[in-house]
């Protein structure tokens, strides 16, 4: 007795060519998802950096003070990792805020104005920040 | 040590036979009636004895066969596969059919499923749900001309969504998340298994389409991955599991 085997009188399709008429899916909400995820993990570093420096070794909090900032500003690095920091952080928070708006702001005038003042507000924060990060001068401050 | 078999038959016979066996059962049943009581629900609550192997289903039946014939619940099949009596039962989405009576004695509430109109006691209007379900094709799509025989799959390819063919359209994962329960606009969970069990099927060619529809802002970047859908699910499909390898290949499309 022959073993059964699956016979096919047409091959098998090759794997489905995902070529079709209709542009690829996924727009700003496909973005913004992934944009959450890369942020997150690359937040996770910069924030845990952050409390581990700024609050943890050596003395902590304690020793923070305007000459500790002076100094670590001195370095490029250092502020460009505050800035990344300050603006995933902001992106970050805002597009959550915005995410959550959208499950339980139900009318559209009202989601409108709560985006909008999440973005005003995100926006003012990002502005302040990235001015006292590129133009912080320590000798401005009569300071050593 | 081994147990005799006498003891085993003894107390298998014991249980089938139920009678002395009987245990108390408490239900709090949430009720609603526009027609008599107005737009309020209340609670009831009904004390009967049960055998501790009969089904939640079964202690409903007995309510309403001999407590209260105006308590409405909807059922079919009562054998886990027709999705009709899907209720929250202690807070979790459960089909009635599925829960025995020794898991929940000696009280247990029993509500409506959420996010839904309830139109009378347990019994609720499926409508948005299925709105839902048919707005991700949820059937073969293959534009490539009658085959002159059965289109054939290998194993490999039907195991690849065996997992959401299991779905029974309860509606217990639906009703069980927060963001369906927010905003009915969402196609919820439900739906999402239903695309998925054709966006990966070797045969199906309507993928694109699908992942379009499921792109959208009432679409699966909607989920925030709070796995009530996979807790509730009573055929044990991992629905968010499900919704993400969606999210990984509306990326994966565009590459």
């Amino acid at each position: 007795m022959a073993t059964p085997t699956m016979e096919r009188a047409t091959p098998l399709a090759e794997p489905a060519p995902r070529i079709s008429r209709e542009r690829p899916a996924g727009g700003f909400e496909l973005w913004s998802w992934l944009f959450m995820r890369l942020s997150g993990i690359v937040l996770l570093f910069l924030a845990v950096g952050h409390v581990l420096i700024m609050h943890v070794m050596d003395e902590g909090i304690d020793r923070v003070d305007f000459g500790f900032v002076a100094a670590r500003w001195a370095s490029p690095f250092w502020r460009t990792w505050d800035w990344a920091m300050l603006t995933l952080a902001l992106v970050h928070g805002i597009n959550g805020l915005r995410v959550i708006a959208q499950d339980y702001v139900r009318r559209p005038g009202a989601r409108f104005a709560v985006n909008a003042s999440f973005a005003i507000l995100g926006f003012v924060l990002f502005v302040l920040g990235t001015v006292v990060v590129f133009t912080f001068d320590p000798s401005r401050w009569g300071a050593a | 040590m081994a147990t005799d078999v006498g003891d085993v038959l003894e107390t298998s016979d014991r249980r089938r036979a139920g009678a002395s066996g009987k245990v108390t059962l408490t239900l709090r049943i949430r009720r609603y009636n526009p027609e008599l009581r107005g737009e309020e629900s209340w609670w009831d609550e009904f004390t009967i004895q049960a055998d501790p192997n009969d089904r939640l289903l079964d202690a409903l039946h007995e309510v309403k066969w001999h407590h209260d014939g105006t308590l409405a619940l909807r059922r079919s099949c009562a054998h886990g596969i027709c999705g009709s009596d899907a209720v929250m039962v202690n807070g979790r989405n459960r089909l009635a059919c599925k829960v025995l009576v020794r898991d929940i004695a000696p009280k247990a509430t029993v509500e409506p499923i959420r996010g839904l109109p309830v139109l009378k006691d347990l019994i609720v209007d499926m409508e948005p749900f299925f709105e839902g379900y048919r707005s991700v094709l949820p059937y073969l799509i293959n534009d490539e001309g009658e085959p002159d025989r059965e289109r054939l799959q290998s194993p490999e390819e039907r195991q690849r969504y065996d997992d959401t063919t299991k779905c029974i359209l309860c509606a217990c994962c639906t009703t069980s998340c927060p963001i369906f329960w927010g905003d009915e606009g969402y196609v919820g969970p439900a739906a999402i298994v239903q695309a998925h069990r054709f966006i990966f099927d070797s045969r199906d060619r309507g993928a694109r389409e699908r992942l379009q529809i499921l792109a959208d802002k009432t679409g699966v970047f909607r989920c925030r991955t709070t796995f009530n859908c996979t807790d509730a699910c009573p055929r044990g499909i991992e629905v968010t599991k499900a919704i993400q390898e969606v999210k990984r290949e509306i990326l994966l499309d565009r590459f």
